[in-house]
């Protein structure tokens, strides 16, 4: 059971993809997203131009104000037949890539349906319902199932700070507010800790408590959450169910939400 | 919608749940004459019938937290061609599931024996007739196979009523935005 969003068959797009690399596009700075012509200026990704473009990629580690970090693999484009992480390939002239066609969406609705069994992702009783990209994402790739068998994790919540929130049940390890902390706000609030399935979000006080910390709810770290993870005390409904970002269009109508800025943050590749 | 040539025998439950979903079932309101005329209801709390007998659809509320629920699913999955996880808790186990990271011993003795406010004397229930507590709340699909998932807490009355006129007419269910709802 799928949603209504049109997914092209990838052999439709190979098609048309050929049909109009033949011309000359290498001069141009255009390459092709599904049989459509995406220009780029140098140096963006292959993500920021199909943004810029208005073409919604599905995305949870990514964010506009940040470097790319390539871990979500929701961003994943076939770029010339092979499967890529968008956010961290340059744009080339002339590369044919899938994006939004049965075959890659169906590798995304597996990655959110593994991220769903993770945690423990229970909309009805989360604040974050309605603005939740893991949600969201869900609702537009059509995902009805969690499928997998779920992991129930136990992981008890931070409510040690007065103004802020942890909820660590629905963490997806996109390290946002590790890189928000670090970066923007200079305070290295946030890490990950252990390896594999007991990898983790930490705090970083020898309390191990949010309290301990000098985080406050003006930080960048405070607002970047994609889930429902990082929450402010007594706003949980300011806007009500049914109001919310993806509750009054879908997110994949939301591409300019997401656009890269100008200029340019540096990248090193 | 054409009627068919015989009418589809349906089959609901409630697990695990808290009957919210068969409320948005029937807040799908007088659009219940037009069902009827597709469809008859086989055991369900709508017939009071007691057991399923040979079904078309079934519909399941709730996520198995007993030995009960266990049966009465199976029981489904016999008797149903298709079986549908209705809601929340069918598809991911929901409230209820939020018992998972206690001790089941620790949650019955501060409900029964150590809580404030108990009649003296008070103890763990243990009457042979009351189906035993499995350890951990699941979803359904952990159980027994499922065919379609039809999330929400409760799924709208307008999602219900397109994914049972899509289905009964022969088409993939197709809910889309404002329908697929996981709260």
């Amino acid at each position: 059971m799928k949603t209504s969003n049109s997914e092209v068959s990838a052999q439709a797009n190979a098609r048309g993809a050929r049909a109009k690399a033949a011309r000359p596009a290498e001069a141009n700075n255009v390459f092709t997203i599904d049989g459509r012509e995406i220009p780029f200026e140098p140096g963006q990704t292959v993500m920021q131009a199909a943004l810029t473009a208005g073409v919604f990629v599905p995305h949870l580690c990514y964010h506009p104000e940040f470097r790319p970090h390539g871990s979500c693999k929701l961003c994943t484009m076939k770029v010339n037949g092979r499967p890529t992480t968008s956010c961290t390939l340059p744009a080339a002239p002339g590369m044919e890539v899938e994006n939004n066609t049965t075959e890659i969406n169906d590798k995304r609705r597996l990655l959110i349906q593994m991220l769903l069994v993770e945690g423990n992702h229970f909309c009805p009783s989360c604040e974050k319902s309605g603005n939740c990209k893991l949600q969201a994402l869900g609702y537009a790739l059509g995902v009805m199932s969690p499928h997998f068998t779920l992991f129930y994790p136990v992981r008890p919540v931070d409510a040690s700070h007065p103004e802020m929130l942890l909820d660590f049940n629905r963490c997806i390890l996109c390290e946002l507010c590790i890189r928000a902390s670090a970066e923007v706000d200079k305070k290295n609030v946030f890490a990950l800790s252990g390896r594999g399935l007991k990898k983790h979000l930490i705090v970083n006080a020898e309390s191990g408590r949010l309290a301990d910390t000098d985080f406050a709810p003006t930080d960048k770290a405070a607002e970047v959450c994609p889930v429902g993870v990082i929450l402010r005390k007594r706003r949980g409904f300011a806007v009500p169910i049914g109001k919310r970002t993806y509750d009054l269009k879908p997110i994949n109508e939301q591409a300019d939400r997401f656009k890269p800025l100008t200029p340019l943050p540096k990248e090193e590749f | 919608m054409t009627a068919p040539i015989r009418k589809l025998r349906v089959a609901t439950t409630s697990l695990a749940g808290c009957f919210g979903c068969h409320m948005s079932f029937l807040d799908i309101d007088e659009r219940i004459l037009k069902l009827v005329e597709l469809v008859e209801f086989d055991r369900s709390p709508i017939t009071d019938i007691k057991q399923c007998g040979p079904c078309d659809l079934g519909l399941i509320e709730g996520g198995v937290c007993n030995a009960e629920n266990v049966h009465v699913l199976r029981e489904f999955r016999k008797q149903c061609k298709i079986l549908v996880a209705l809601g929340a808790c069918a598809v991911n186990g929901g409230l209820p599931a939020q018992r998972n990271r206690l001790d089941l011993r620790d949650i019955l003795e501060e409900v029964y024996v150590t809580e404030d406010g108990l009649a003296r004397g008070s103890k763990i229930p243990n009457d042979p007739e009351l189906p035993l507590l499995l350890d951990k709340v699941r979803p359904i699909h952990e159980v027994v196979r499922i065919d379609y998932f039809l999330p929400g807490c409760p799924p709208p009355a307008d999602a219900i009523w397109k994914f049972l006129t899509d289905l009964i007419a022969g088409r993939t269910p197709v809910l889309g935005h404002g329908l697929l709802h996981y709260d």
